[in-house]
């Protein structure tokens, strides 16, 4: 008896299912729990996956539902138990055959023509008028460069609400790739190539997401950000990236002293971080991020520690350990130095 | 001379030499099988200790387990552990045990090429894993130097300008020579299956796990040999500087994708067709009726083997690789889902007016069809490019591959196992044992990888040794990390099992009842397997009407058996491939890399040239 | 009495053998073709150094490939001679198949020392290592198709070599002609369709 229910209770998957459903249920009323889901688009393209895509669910939890019910019912009513009947010994059935090949062939059929249409949808060149933003991974973090708006940046993209967006994506080492999942479907990034990612986003907010191609050591950590702002406020941020570097006061101490510690940590001239970092009027190391404005985003080391003084003294004191294999090497600084580092670069705004 | 090889016997009833030497020199499939099978099942224990570790430390956000570098030694010795060195060889071990006694031959068409393929699979697999311990003998400050670019190994990650340790040395090495195994098998077994049936045992009357396993033998000699080439290139861009994969000569990293998938992919079909000819095997017996649709399930078979050539780039779906070529894999993806599907309706009809008895074998057969129609319809969405382009490269594909490799390739292969043990070992493992194996092992395996559909969706990549708490994802990996946990323990009951049960009582030729060719001969089958070939009147020959002639074997062989002795000279090849293996990772020794290297080629030759000329009649 | 080729019942009247090489074969036929993709992929992709136009030598090569044909043709009057047991005519154009080989195996270690020499190595561009490494892989297995001819020579000179033996001859053959067949594929590919653009003056 207890074996009998345990066989018709064949129903562990289904049974984790709808416990693990409960909370999304749940959590999708409330904020943003998942903050790199999938399942909550804000963008055109996004959307046309997300139909898409339940589309092809609803069509899979039919034919499980018919699969995994025929499978019970069969192993229930045919077991052997006294007074079962002998078995029939059918070879097959040629009809039977025929129905079961054409009845998944139709569906297969259902999915692959909102499939095409969709693919040809989400390929399409970018409108005119599209903002030009070319993508450009590195180990373990990502440039954003808008050729036509002269704004060079790293990790954190700033796109405008309703204009269309068209990503020019590669990569400056191995292969990586980029995927903001509320905004878009992923776009390798790849060395030696250009892909292509064309949405427009549709809702004002900062969206998550994070490399999805394994790059290495750090693959894990190479987050980013994109943050969708008003019209108004994109072009504010443009401006912002691409006025006159923020005159160090002579007054403030500390940034000064961070702006020297900057050009010159000590010898070897190697770990001085004019070497790879660009700074507007100070430097143009292109090994790095582009410090330039860093001042002004909400996080540091691609997604991985807040902008703070905190964040950023953490960061300076030992970028290995925060970011395994980075390229960014451990230098003994003192806690001074690391004060006026921070400063400085929060003074770049 | 006639001394280097075992002396062979032509007494009336001939029987298996023992003795350490024997087992080392053995020619025989059954032995080989046996010994396929522990190494396979002890590297399968590897790699999951290995999934163990990473889901300890996945078990919580954050977590500092187990460094980065290590993790992603890990995650890629566990998937390349868990393909080549546990389920092809799990695989292989039934080629060899079963497929001669299914057609009624008394061994393979090459019995010291088949010694061979095994001991290169043991030796291969030992080399890559070596590779945790020798660090410090090659110039590392680590103690492992285990192979970390994934399964998939992509270019240009792979390159020396990236990767400059001797990780990925290992791992091309390792899977060029598990290369050799396997293809030295598949021209085996294909001659075995074409040339050494019995009488009357035409190719449509062959059991349905000889046939699945006729075709994984063909995609197997057509689809290593590209990623022979593939790694050829990889090695040699390595160790000589050339630009197959160097981007800054013009090089294109997507061609190592292209090479890798056009053997990947009917890669996977290998790993799952002779699971699916296992579960069509214990199905109709039972249910005691024959399998439903013999024919259809055959040409399906044949069908997923030569439509899955044309589907790999649907791998590559985020590639870009432009909205036509998008489509036509993705037509050709859906359209490899209709024979599948095909197959597991046939199997339901199979059970269906039968009388079913829920022996172990039958509840793993049960279970695969369940799990595998999961991660069957999980790969349907990943076919369709646009919804793919959110699932692949996370969670939700690790979930795809895991229901349909765990769930259908290893529940598949343990339903053989308790299927077959009893004909192997001469003793049946034990019911009780196998159904709290089942239970614990279909509860832990829905447990880990059911939550990786959602943690996937909700926006966690794979192949990362953490992930921040902001994802919302802890609960699920929480939850997965038990579930590996709790496989780990069905693990644990299976080898108690085999422990428990092995002064069991002898089962006969045939406690199943079973229909096919192995169940008419002892358990286990003398060393010359029949002691006369039988004549084969129809598919099942153990059932029905027109059953095999004669009905029954006679007890002792009526005419002296000729058996094969053995022979040294495959081990001695295959150790001669090892050491120039062991040269070649030691590449930047120039000097010792080079002596070392002749020095295998030597020893290969040797051993080529000895095995060709000893007297050796099969 | 010791011999290897015991007339064993099978399913197909073919020796198991015969069966087994032509799947070996077909193994070959994809990792030549690999080769051959990756070298058609790779065409005219070159960023710098030599390419077809400038340093294929066709008349020269012509040769080779002439050499390499005939050595098929000794191949079968070798497997032919066996067969009627004509001990000293098989020892002849055994030994005539492998000088040819080995006169092939000269041709291209000349061709590769003067590319070499002219400023295409292995590593200079992707032409260089699609080209060596196709016609390399090529030029191994001529190499060990020469070493079986010498030893089945030997055997010859051993006296075990009779007509029951034939077999292991044909499948001897069956190897050398298909690596001449390669070739043809290779020459054609590689040497007479050249569809890099010429370099503009």
């Amino acid at each position: 008896m207890a074996r009998a229910l345990l066989r018709r209770f064949r129903a562990a998957p289904w049974g984790v299912g709808l416990v693990l459903l409960a909370p999304l249920v749940i959590a999708a009323c409330s904020g943003d729990p998942y903050p790199q889901s999938t399942l909550h688009p804000t963008s055109d393209t996004g959307r046309a996956i997300d139909a898409l895509y339940r589309q092809i669910f609803w069509w899979a939890v039919a034919v499980f539902v018919v699969v995994q019910t025929a499978l019970i019912v069969t192993i229930i009513r045919f077991r052997n138990r006294p007074g079962a009947a002998e078995a029939k010994q059918i070879h097959g059935n040629t009809a039977v055959e025929i129905a079961w090949t054409l009845a998944p062939a139709a569906i297969l059929v259902a999915i692959a023509i909102p499939t095409i249409k969709t693919i040809f949808q989400v390929a399409g060149d970018a409108p005119s008028g599209a903002v030009q933003i070319e993508v450009i991974g590195h180990q373990w973090w990502w440039e954003y460069r808008y050729p036509e708006l002269g704004v060079v940046t790293a990790n954190e993209l700033h796109l405008p609400q309703g204009r269309p967006v068209a990503l020019a994506i590669s990569s400056a080492d191995v292969i990586h790739s980029f995927w903001a999942p509320k905004l878009s479907g992923k776009r390798d990034a790849m060395p030696g190539r250009i892909t292509r990612l064309v949405f427009t986003p549709d809702s004002v907010g900062t969206y998550l997401g994070q490399c999805a191609e394994f790059c290495g050591p750090s693959h894990a950590n190479m987050r980013l950000r994109v943050m969708v702002d008003t019209p108004q406020a994109f072009d504010a941020w443009v401006a912002h990236q691409t006025a006159a570097p923020v005159a160090v006061d002579s007054a403030q101490a500390m940034i000064l002293a961070g702006e020297a510690a900057f050009k010159k940590i000590r010898d070897p001239a190697n770990h001085s971080c004019i070497v790879c970092h660009t700074m507007a009027g100070v430097s143009g190391g292109v090994a790095g991020p582009n410090l330039s404005h860093v001042g002004s985003r909400t996080t540091i080391a691609s997604g991985l520690l807040p902008n703070d003084s905190a964040g950023v003294a953490r960061w300076l004191r030992d970028p290995v350990a925060e970011k395994p294999g980075s390229l960014m090497p451990k230098i003994d600084l003192t806690d001074d130095e690391i004060a006026a580092l921070v400063a400085y670069l929060q003074s770049r705004n | 001379m006639a001394t280097t090889a075992m002396p062979h016997s032509e007494t009336a009833v001939p029987t298996a030499p023992a003795g350490l030497w024997s087992w080392v020199t053995t020619t025989d499939h059954k032995r080989i099988g046996i010994l396929y099978g522990v190494t396979a099942f002890f590297f399968f224990l590897v790699g999951g200790l290995e999934a163990l570790v990473i889901r300890l430390q996945l078990g919580a956000p954050g977590n500092t387990l187990v460094s980065a570098e290590f993790y992603n030694q890990l995650f890629t010795m566990h998937g390349t552990t868990m393909v080549f060195l546990a389920i092809m060889p799990l695989s292989a071990a039934f080629f060899n045990f079963i497929i001669p006694l299914q057609i009624g031959a008394r061994d393979v068409a090459f019995p010291r090429l088949n010694a061979f393929s095994y001991w290169v699979f043991l030796l291969g697999g030992l080399f890559m894993n070596a590779s945790f311990f020798v660090g410090p003998l090659l110039g590392s400050d680590a103690l492992s130097v285990a192979p970390n670019g994934g399964w998939f190994g992509y270019a240009n990650l792979t390159s020396t300008q990236y990767s400059p340790g001797p990780n990925i040395d290992f791992w091309v090495l390792g899977l060029q020579i598990l290369g050799i195994a396997s293809l030295a098998a598949g021209f085996n077994f294909i001659t075995t299956i074409i040339n050494l049936r019995a009488p009357g045992m035409k190719l449509m009357r062959m059991p349905v796990f000889t046939w699945m396993s006729f075709v994984t033998q063909f995609l197997i000699v057509t689809a290593f040999p590209v990623i022979t080439i593939g790694l050829v290139f990889l090695m040699f861009d390595r160790v000589f500087g050339t630009n197959f994969y160097r981007v800054s000569a013009g090089g294109d990293v997507l061609l190592w994708q292209h090479l890798f998938w056009l053997f990947g992919h009917p890669e996977v079909y290998i790993l799952i067709l002779p699971a699916m000819g296992i579960v069509s095997e214990v199905l109709p017996t039972f249910s005691r009726k024959p399998l439903f649709g013999y024919a259809v399930v055959v040409y399906s078979g044949v069908l997923i083997g030569v439509v899955g050539w044309g589907v790999w780039a649907h791998h590559m779906f985020s590639t870009g690789l432009g909205p036509i070529a998008d489509s036509v894999f993705s037509a050709s993806t859906m359209l490899i889902a209709v024979p599948t599907g095909v197959k597991i309706f046939n199997w339901i009809a199979t059970m269906w007016g039968g009388r079913i008895t829920f022996a172990a074998p039958m509840l793993f057969a049960i279970g695969f069809i369940s799990l595998f129609v999961i991660g069957g319809l999980s790969g349907v969405m990943h076919s369709s490019p646009p919804a793919d382009l959110q699932q692949t490269d996370t969670y939700f594909v690790v979930a795809h591959f895991h229901y349909v490799l765990f769930g259908g390739a290893i529940f598949g292969l343990f339903a053989g196992m308790y299927y077959w043990w009893p004909k192997i070992f001469g003793h049946t493992l034990r019911e009780g044992l196998g159904k709290l194996h089942f239970w614990l092992m279909f509860i832990g395996m829905n447990l880990t990888f059911f939550p990786m559909h959602f943690s996937g969706l909700l926006g966690m990549p794979r192949r990362i040794y953490t992930y921040g708490p902001e994802l919302g994802v802890d609960t699920f990996n929480l939850i997965s990390t038990v579930g590996a946990l709790l496989t780990g323990v069905a693990l644990l009951v299976f080898l108690a099992n085999v422990i428990a049960s092995r002064r069991g009582a002898a089962p006969g030729a045939n406690p199943w009842n079973a229909p096919t060719l192995e169940w008419a001969t002892d358990s286990p089958p003398p060393v010359y397997n029949f002691s006369v070939i039988p004549t084969v009147h129809a598919a099942n020959p153990l059932w029905g009407k027109d059953r095999m002639d004669p009905a029954v074997l006679p007890a002792t062989p009526p005419a002296p058996i000729h058996v094969p002795g053995g022979s040294i000279w495959p081990l001695c090849t295959a150790l001669g491939i090892i050491i120039m293996a062991i040269g070649a990772v030691m590449h930047h020794h120039v000097a010792l890399s080079l002596g070392t290297a002749l020095f295998g080629a030597a020893v290969t030759v040797v051993g080529i040239y000895k095995w060709a000329f000893e007297p050796f009649e099969v | 009495m010791s011999h290897a080729a015991v007339a064993h019942h099978t399913s197909t009247g073919l020796d198991s053998r015969k069966i087994a090489f032509w799947t070996f074969i077909g193994s070959e036929c994809l990792l030549f073709g690999s080769l051959i993709a990756t070298y058609l992929v790779y065409q005219g992709r070159s960023v710098s150094g030599p390419t077809t136009h400038e340093i294929l030598n066709i008349p020269l090569t012509s040769l080779s490939t002439f050499d390499l044909l005939m050595s098929s043709l000794c191949m079968v009057l070798a497997l032919a001679a066996v067969q009627r047991g004509d001990r000293v005519w098989a020892r002849v154009w055994l030994g005539m198949t492998a000088f040819l080989g080995a006169i092939f195996l000269g041709f291209q270690v000349y061709e590769f020392q003067h590319f070499v020499h002219e400023g295409l190595g292995f590593t200079t561009n992707l032409f260089g290592s699609t080209f060596f490494t196709l016609t390399g892989f090529h030029g191994a297995h001529v190499f060990v198709g020469v070493l079986w001819l010498l030893t089945l020579l030997a055997r010859s000179f051993q006296g075990k070599l009779g007509p029951e033996k034939a077999l292991n001859v044909e499948i001897a053959g069956l190897y050398w002609h298909f690596v001449d067949v390669v070739w043809i594929v290779i020459f054609t590919v590689v040497y007479l369709i050249q569809t890099t653009p010429l370099p503009t003056a």
